[in-house]
C-alpha cells in the first residue's frame, strides 16, 4: 500500500450487477486499487466518487444517504457524509457546502445490466 | 492601587433582593469604585424564594442563583454563615455574630423579612414550624414522615402554598383561616369560595373564620383547639404562616427610624434616616409601607445601585401588588383595582360555579368616554391574566364588550393591541417595547425562549410568558419573517405534523409520503427522521426492504462509525448486570478481533475499532453467546443505568437493579426523535444518578418517584418530578405515555429536555397528559408502547441469519477478501488506535480489478 500517485489506467473495471446497488444507495468498490463509491439514483442514474471524504479523511463516502438538493430550480442528486454530512454532488464531485472541496469522479456505465467503472476523470482533486 | 483608596460597601442579607442588587452593581460599574462584601446567615447563597415550593421536586442546586457561591467579579466576596448582629453609625462598623467587626464606606440593608408566628399557647411546641427557607422545608418534609394530619395556620398566598406543599407530601391537611375567606388580600368573597370549593374537592380541609386558642401537647403537637370548639382537632404538625414582619433589628438597636408597622423607613432612593445606610427589599419601608413580594425589591435595589453610581438617580414610588400563581392547582390571579375602591368603578362577574369559574373586571370610564380596565380577579381560570395585567394603567380603551375578555368562549382569544410601554412582566419591569426590540435588533434572538433569556422577562414568576410569546409570534408575523419549522426543504411541516400523517395514513414507505406530502427525493435529514417515524410506528427491521437507504450512517449498518471509518459494538447488558462468563465472552470476542475496549458511561462495554466486514462474524458470536443489539447506533433507548440497590446496598430501599432491567427490557429497540436513557437509583441518594436521565425512578419508602427530562451533554437538566411514592405497574404506565407522547410530538432531534420547555405549560402540561389524562390520549399511549413491547425482536439476531442484510457488510463490493487498505491501527497504551491518513489510500498489487475492453 502507498498513497495515491497518478495510477490513472486505461481499464474498465466491471464492478457489480446493477441490482445489488440499492436504489438512492451505494456500494464501494476496488477500481485500480482506488476505493470508489458507485451510487444509483431514483432515476437509475449511476454514479461513481472517490470514496474518500475529504472533510473526516475517512474512506467512507459510499455509505452516505443518497438524495436531491433544489439548486437554481435543478434538482441536484447528491451523497452526504456519513460522517458530518457534507453534501458531494453525485455528477461532478463538487461539495455543495464548501465550494473548494471537490472529489474525483469516475466514468461509469450500466452495461448489459453489470456496472463498469471507467477511467479518474481529471478535473478533481483528491 | 492601595486597597484603602478603593471604598467599601457592606451589604447584610443574601437572599432574593441582596444578590440582585449585587448582580446589578458588578454590571453597572459599581465594582470599579467599590469592594463589595456580603454576609448572609443562610448556610447556602440566595436562591429562589418565590419557588421555594418546589424545592422538593428539583433541589437545591435547581434553585439556587450562584451554585458555587462565588461571584465571577472578584472585587465581591461573599461570606455565608455570617449573621451581623450590631451596627455602630458612628464608627461605620458592623458587628459579626462571630466577634469580628467590618467597616463600611457604604451599608446595603437586605435582611428580608421573617415569618410572624403568633402567641398561641403552644406555639413552641415539637413539630411547629414556619415556612421560608430551605431548611424549614426539610424539617417539614422530616416531619411529615410518620405525619398523619397537619395544618397551616394562614390562609393567604403563602399558607395556601405551604398546603400544597404539606398536601403533597402525603399528609392530611388543614387549612386554617381567621378571616371569613381565603387569601382575603388577593381575592373578593366569592372568589374566596370558588377557591375554597376547590381546595375541598382535593381532600383538604379549609376552616374559614375561625380562631386558634391553643396549640396542644406535651413535647410535640398533638392537636389544634380552636375557640368555641369542644375538642380540639388531631393533628401532628402545625405551618405558621400568618404574615411576615420585616427584619429590621438591626436598624431599630442603632436608633434608625423605623415604620409604624415594621421595615426599615427609607425614602424614594431607598436612603435610611442614617447617612450612608439603605435598605432595599422586604426589610425597607419605603414611605412607611413595606412590600412583601420580590419585583418591588429588585426595583429598590437597582434604585440603589443607580444612586450610588451617582448619575441621574431612579426613585421608588411604589409598586405593582399584582398576583397570579397556581396553587394546588388552581389558578388565582388578582390585580390592580381588584376590589374596586376607586370611585364610580363597575364590576363585571362572570362565574360559573359547575367549572369553579369565577372572574371579575374592575372598569371605570375615563375622560374620553371610552372604557378602562382598573383591576380583576381571576380564579380557576387565568389565562386572560397575560393580556388583562398589562392593560392596567396603560390608558387602552377596552373593546365594546368588555365581558368578551372573561367570557370563557374568548379564552385569550381577544385581540388587543397593548402600548408599546405596557409592562409585559412586573417582577422584572420589562416592557412590551424592550421584547420587541430583544427580536427586532440583529436577529440573534429568535424565540420567546431567547428572549426570556436577554430581557429576564417572565424569567422570575413565570405567569407572564404566554404574552411574550405572543408577542414575539406577533412581531415575527408583522415582519413577514415566518417562524419557519419546516422538516427539511422537501418537507414543509414539522416531525410531529409528519407523525400524525404518516400515522393516519398508515404509510411503510418513504417514496409514498414524499409523493404525497413533499417534494424532490428527500435528503440526509428527511430520510433518518422518516426512517424513525416508520421504525416507531411499524416496529420493523430497519435494514428492511426500501427502507433501508433511509438510515442514517449508524443505524445503515447497525454500529457506530467511529473516525476512521471503522465501527464499535455494544452489546446490551440491562441494568449494567453482567454475568461473569457473558463477560468473558465479550472479552474473548475483543481480543479475537484486536478490539479497543472500554467501559461506556452507560454500565456497559463498548468495543472499538471493528471493520464493516466483521460486524456480522462478531455479531454471530455475541448472539450466540445469548446477547442482543444494545442499539447504541440508533436513536432509540439507550440503557437504563441502575445502582445495586436494596439487594446488596444497605441504604437501599427498593431493587432497583430489578426494576432497571425490567425498563431496560421493556423499551429495548423503541425509535424516538433522539436517544433515550433511562436510570434507577435505589434510595435517595442518587447513586445511579437518574436524574440526569431522560426518565429516572428513585425508590422511596413508599414506591417510586419518576422524574423525566433530564439531559446530560451540552446543555445538561436536571429531570423534574412528574408523580411520585408509584406502584410499579403505575410508574409502568405514567411512563409508557409519556415515552409515546414524545415521541410523537417532539421535533427532530430533540431531546426530552429541550421538548418539555418548548411545550406549553411545559412539566405541568407533560402532567396533565400523562397523569391527568386531560387528552384522553392515556389508553392509545399505552397501547401503542404495548404493541412496541410485543413486536419487539433483536434486530443484529435477524441481521446474521439473513443472507440478504449480510450483503452490504463487505470491504469492497467487487473484492470482498480485501480489506480496506485506508484503515490502519497505531498502539496506545497497549490497545489499538486509529492512525492518521492524509489523503486516500491506493492499494498497489491489483486485487480483483477485472479489466474489461480498451480506454475510450
Ligand atoms: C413560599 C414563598 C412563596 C413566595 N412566592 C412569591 C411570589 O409568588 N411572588 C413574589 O413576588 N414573592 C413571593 N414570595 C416573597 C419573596 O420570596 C420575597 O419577597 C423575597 O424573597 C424578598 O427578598 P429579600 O432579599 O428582601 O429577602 P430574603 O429573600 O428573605 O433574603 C434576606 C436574607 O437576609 C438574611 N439575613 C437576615 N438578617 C441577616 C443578618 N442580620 N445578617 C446576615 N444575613 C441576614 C436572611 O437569612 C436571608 O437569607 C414568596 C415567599 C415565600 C416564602
Ligand atoms: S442510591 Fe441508595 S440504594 Fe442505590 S447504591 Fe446509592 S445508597 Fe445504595
Amino acid at each position: 500500500m502507498t498513497p495515491a500517485t497518478s495510477a490513472t489506467t486505461s481499464a474498465m473495471t466491471v464492478v457489480c450487477p446493477l441490482a445489488r446497488i440499492e436504489v438512492e444507495g451505494g456500494v464501494a468498490a476496488l477500481v485500480d486499487g482506488d476505493a470508489v463509491a458507485v451510487f444509483r439514483t431514483f432515476e437509475d442514474e449511476v454514479y461513481a466518487l472517490s470514496n474518500y471524504d475529504p472533510f473526516s479523511k475517512a474512506s467512507v463516502l459510499s455509505r452516505g444517504i443518497v438524495g436531491t438538493r433544489t439548486i437554481d430550480g435543478v434538482d441536484v442528486p447528491f451523497v452526504a457524509s456519513p460522517m458530518h454530512k457534507q453534501a458531494f454532488d453525485l455528477r461532478t464531485g463538487r461539495c455543495l457546502d464548501e465550494e473548494a472541496v471537490t472529489v474525483t469522479t469516475y466514468d461509469v456505465h450500466v452495461v448489459d445490466g453489470q456496472v463498469v467503472v471507467g477511467r479518474r476523470r481529471e478535473s478533481g482533486a483528491g | 492601587m492601595s486597597p484603602h483608596l478603593r471604598k467599601q460597601l457592606v451589604v447584610v442579607g443574601h437572599g432574593m433582593v441582596g444578590h440582585r442588587f449585587v448582580q446589578a452593581a458588578i454590571e453597572r460599574g459599581l465594582t470599579e469604585t467599590y469592594d463589595i462584601i456580603v454576609l448572609g446567615e443562610e448556610p447556602r447563597p440566595a436562591y429562589d424564594r418565590v419557588a421555594l415550593t418546589s424545592y422538593f421536586e428539583v433541589g437545591a442546586e435547581a434553585l439556587s442563583f450562584l451554585p458555587d457561591g462565588v461571584y465571577e467579579d472578584p472585587r465581591v466576596r461573599l461570606h455565608l454563615g455570617a449573621e451581623a448582629v450590631g451596627l455602630d453609625t458612628e464608627q461605620q462598623a458592623i458587628l459579626l455574630a462571630d466577634g469580628e467587626t467590618l467597616r463600611y464606606d457604604e451599608l446595603v440593608l437586605a435582611t428580608g423579612a421573617a415569618p410572624f408566628v403568633p402567641p398561641v399557647p403552644g406555639n413552641e411546641l415539637g413539630n411547629v414550624f414556619v415556612y421560608r427557607t430551605i431548611e424549614d422545608l426539610e424539617a417539614i418534609r422530616e416531619a411529615s414522615r410518620g405525619a398523619r394530619a397537619g395544618a397551616v395556620i394562614g390562609g393567604g398566598l403563602l399558607g395556601l402554598e405551604a398546603a400544597n406543599a404539606l398536601h403533597q407530601l402525603g399528609v392530611q391537611t388543614h387549612v386554617v383561616e381567621m378571616a371569613p375567606r381565603l387569601m382575603a388580600v388577593q381575592v373578593d368573597d366569592a372568589g374566596g369560595a370558588t377557591l375554597q370549593r376547590h381546595i375541598t374537592d382535593l381532600g383538604l380541609t379549609v376552616h374559614t373564620g375561625v380562631v386558634t386558642e391553643q396549640i396542644t401537647g406535651t413535647d410535640t403537637v398533638t392537636g389544634l383547639r380552636f375557640k368555641g370548639a369542644e375538642e380540639p382537632v388531631d393533628l401532628d404538625l402545625v405551618i405558621f404562616s400568618a404574615g411576615i414582619r420585616p427584619r429590621d433589628l438591626l436598624a431599630r438597636e442603632a436608633g434608625l427610624e423605623v415604620a409604624e408597622r415594621g421595615g426599615v423607613l427609607v425614602d424614594e432612593q431607598c436612603r435610611s434616616s442614617s447617612a450612608h445606610i439603605w435598605a432595599i427589599g422586604e426589610c425597607a419601608a419605603p414611605g412607611g409601607r413595606m412590600y412583601g413580594l420580590v419585583a418591588p425589591g429588585y426595583a429598590m435595589a437597582e434604585v440603589v445601585v443607580d444612586t450610588l453610581l451617582g448619575g441621574a438617580a431612579g426613585s421608588f414610588t411604589g409598586a405593582d401588588m399584582s398576583t397570579k400563581l397556581k396553587l394546588l392547582g388552581v389558578d388565582v390571579a388578582s390585580f390592580g383595582d381588584a376590589f374596586a375602591t376607586t370611585p364610580d368603578s363597575l364590576e363585571l362577574v362572570f362565574s360559573d360555579a359547575v367549572a369553579g369559574v369565577y372572574k371579575k373586571l374592575v372598569v371605570a370610564e375615563n375622560a374620553a368616554g371610552g372604557v378602562e380596565l382598573l383591576g380583576g380577579i381571576l380564579v380557576g381560570d387565568a389565562s386572560a391574566y397575560g393580556v388583562l395585567r398589562p392593560m392596567v394603567g396603560s390608558g387602552i380603551a377596552l373593546p365594546d364588550n368588555p365581558e368578551e375578555l372573561i367570557l370563557p368562549a374568548s379564552r385569550g382569544g381577544v385581540e388587543v393591541g397593548l402600548p408599546d410601554d405596557a409592562q409585559v412582566c412586573s417582577c422584572n419591569n420589562v416592557t412590551k417595547a424592550e421584547i420587541v426590540a430583544a427580536v427586532a435588533d440583529d436577529g440573534s434572538c429568535d424565540s420567546p425562549a431567547c428572549v426570556t433569556k436577554c430581557t429576564q422577562a417572565g424569567a422570575t414568576c413565570g405567569s407572564c410568558k404566554t404574552t411574550v410569546k405572543k408577542i414575539v409570534e406577533d412581531h415575527f408575523a408583522s415582519v413577514g419573517k415566518s417562524v419557519d419549522r419546516s422538516l427539511c426543504s422537501h418537507f414543509q411541516v414539522t416531525r410531529a405534523e409528519l407523525f400524525e400523517v404518516i400515522a393516519i395514513h398508515g404509510y411503510t414507505r418513504f417514496d409514498d409520503i414524499i409523493a404525497a406530502h413533499g417534494r424532490g427525493r428527500g435528503c440526509d435529514i428527511c430520510k433518518p427522521a422518516i426512517a424513525s417515524i416508520l421504525a416507531s410506528l411499524l416496529n420493523h427491521h430497519v435494514l428492511d426492504g426500501a427502507n433501508r437507504t433511509l438510515q442514517d450512517t449508524n443505524d445503515a449498518y447497525l454500529a457506530n462509525i467511529q473516525k476512521n471509518g471503522t465501527y464499535s459494538v455494544v452489546p446490551r447488558i440491562p441494568g449494567g448486570e453482567v454475568t461473569p462468563d457473558k463477560l468473558i465472552v465479550i472479552g474473548e470476542v475483543a481480543r479475537d478481533f484486536g478490539l479497543y475496549t472500554k467501559i461506556t458511561g452507560g454500565q456497559r462495554i463498548d468495543l472499538f475499532g471493528a471493520r464493516l466486514e466483521d460486524l456480522p462474524v462478531i455479531w454471530k458470536r455475541l448472539v450466540d453467546a445469548g446477547f442482543e443489539s444494545g442499539h447504541a447506533y440508533g436513536k432509540s433507548l439507550r440503557t437504563v443505568k441502575s445502582c445495586v440497590g436494596s439487594t446488596w446496598c444497605r441504604y437501599g430501599v427498593q431493587d432497583s437493579v430489578g426494576l432497571a432491567i425490567e425498563l431496560e427490557l421493556r423499551y429495548r429497540g423503541l425509535r424516538s426523535p433522539h436517544k433515550l436513557k433511562g436510570g434507577v437509583s435505589g434510595c435517595a441518594r442518587e447513586c445511579a444518578e437518574a436524574r440526569s436521565k431522560d426518565f429516572g425512578v428513585i425508590a422511596t419508602e413508599k414506591g417510586w418517584n419518576l422524574y423525566v427530562a433530564g439531559n446530560g451533554g451540552a446543555t445538561p437538566a436536571h429531570a423534574q418530578l412528574l408523580a411520585g411514592d408509584l406502584d410499579t405497574p403505575t410508574l409502568i404506565r405514567y411512563l409508557d405515555r409519556f415515552l409515546m407522547y414524545y415521541i410523537r410530538t417532539a421535533d427532530r432531534l430533540q431531546r426530552t429536555a429541550p421538548w418539555v420547555a418548548s411545550l406549553d405549560g411545559g412539566l405541568d402540561r407533560v402532567r396533565e397528559v400523562v397523569v391527568d389524562d386531560v387528552l384522553g390520549l392515556g389508553s392509545e399511549l399505552e397501547e401503542a408502547m404495548s404493541k412496541h413491547v410485543d413486536s419487539y425482536f433483536d434486530e443484529w439476531k435477524a441481521t446474521v441469519e439473513d443472507p440478504a442484510k449480510l450483503e452490504r457488510f463487505v470491504s469492497f463490493v467487487n473484492a470482498p477478501g480485501t480489506p480496506d487498505p485506508h484503515i490502519s491501527f497505531r498502539d496506545e497504551r497497549g490497545q489499538i488506535a486509529p492512525a492518521a491518513s492524509e489523503g486516500p489510500v491506493t492499494l498497489v498489487e491489483l486485487g480483483a480489478s477485472i479489466p474489461v475492453g480498451s480506454p475510450r
